[in-house]
């Protein structure tokens, strides 16, 4: 499971092991300030993240910033 | 005069029978039964027990309607003031049973009334606001220790004497605030706690923390090209409409529905039912919760191998931590019975 969530800590906190930061409460896997285009983009780029972090070996609770 | 109490039990308590004789239809008897000789010694003769109004729990449980109407008409005859349900102890119906019967008679009565719960039992959660529920063990094993409570919880209120806190008086939790103004600030009640921790001494907490367990990371996903993925969401995504009326707060249920036909979703078929963020660009784009079109893209594109039909979705918005253990064991035994390999969870 990776969860792709906004505030990090209560994914922390709550006991996820594989955790992408995502852009914002209302918007986790958008940005309205973007054209629709660069929008699915980022999505892409955020769920290209996520399957990077199934396909990663953890030992713990991890973040995947970069 | 002593007080006048009805005491409702079940089929079993009653003598009538075990779980074959929980179809029992209702039945008042006068004086007490079963248990109700407990509490009739523990009245002292402050109260009595003039009726006792007898119900199997699965009756209750089928016909509700029925068996709340027949119940509450048996009550009533006997003119209480004041009726003890229970206790259930950890029995699920019954404990549902005995908080709805509690709950019917104050509405249409107007009387105190209690019952008696083990806390993990689902009559407390549903019941707990709307009368007494005594802390009991989880079995008839408790009985000797549940009734003093019980009948002190009731002939406290019947004397019109006030409660005190929970853990004082023996009742669980109702989860109703009461504002009262505290000698001291927060602020100088939390420095004297933390000194009290620092020096080793004990202190009591005024607000208990939820603990949350720990879960071993899985091992990776060994081949993501062939891997079938599922999404799930806190984030409240439903089919526009929200057909089965999750709620905005406090999420009673979870949502299960199909993508099959969908390349992705849109302000036209699906919307957010969380009342917890400004839901104007979910509403907007569904997929900036949900991302059902980039999913498809990626599917397409050959980074994972498929991408499972059905999503799974609640809302996050101030939901039980015991509630939403539940739905995610049950979303994930469904997930796994599908034989999804991986699972992306989005949270707002």
């Amino acid at each position: 499971m990776a969860h792709v969530c906004t505030i990090v800590p209560i994914s922390l906190t709550v006991g996820a092991n594989r955790i992408i930061p995502a852009i914002a409460i209302p918007h986790p896997l958008g940005d309205p300030a973007k054209t629709k285009e660069e929008e699915f983009k980022l999505r892409m780029e955020l769920l290209k993240k996520a399957l990077a972090a199934l396909e990663t070996p953890v030992e713990d609770q991890t973040v995947f910033n970069d | 005069m002593a007080y006048r109490v009805v005491h409702y039990i079940n089929q079993f308590f009653a003598g009538v029978g075990g779980e074959d004789k929980a179809d029992y239809r209702p039945e008042a008897r006068d004086g007490s039964v079963g248990p109700g000789a407990a509490f009739t010694q523990a009245f002292g003769g402050e109260a009595e027990i003039v009726g006792t109004v007898i119900c199997g729990d699965s009756y209750f449980a089928e016909s509700m309607e029925e068996a709340k109407t027949q119940v509450m008409e048996m009550i009533s005859r006997y003119k209480p003031d004041a009726v003890v349900a229970g206790p259930a102890f950890n029995a699920g119906r019954y404990g549902t049973a005995c908080g709805a019967v509690c709950e019917m008679v104050a509405e249409e009565l107007g009387i105190p009334t209690v019952s008696g719960m083990y806390p993990e039992n689902p009559g407390v959660d549903m019941y707990r606001k709307a009368t007494l529920i005594a802390e009991t063990a989880d079995s008839a094993r408790g009985m000797k220790d549940a009734v003093p409570v019980m009948t002190a919880l009731v002939l406290k209120q019947l004397r019109g004497e006030a409660l005190g806190m929970p853990s004082q008086e023996g009742y669980i939790e109702r989860g109703l605030r009461r504002n009262f103004f505290a000698e001291t600030t927060g602020a100088e009640r939390a420095v004297e706690m933390f000194a009290r921790k620092l020096r080793g001494e004990s202190f009591d907490t005024e607000y208990p923390m939820p603990t949350f367990d720990r879960v071993p990371p899985n091992p990776p996903v060994v081949d993501m090209k062939h891997a079938k993925v599922a999404l799930v969401t806190s984030g409240g995504i439903v089919p526009k409409g929200n057909p089965d009326h999750i709620e905005a707060s406090s999420a009673s249920k979870y949502g299960e529905y199909s993508l099959a036909g969908f390349a992705e979703i849109t302000s036209e078929t699906h919307e957010t039912a969380h009342g917890g963020y400004d839901p104007t660009y979910a509403n907007d784009d569904p997929n900036r919760v949900l991302p059902v079109d980039a999913m498809r893209e990626l599917q397409k594109q050959g980074f994972f191998g498929s991408f499972h039909e059905m999503f799974y979705t609640t809302v996050g918005n101030g939901t039980s931590v015991g509630n939403a253990k539940r739905y995610g064991a049950e979303i994930a035994q469904k997930l796994k019975d599908s034989n999804v390999d991986a699972v992306i969870v989005t949270s707002t």
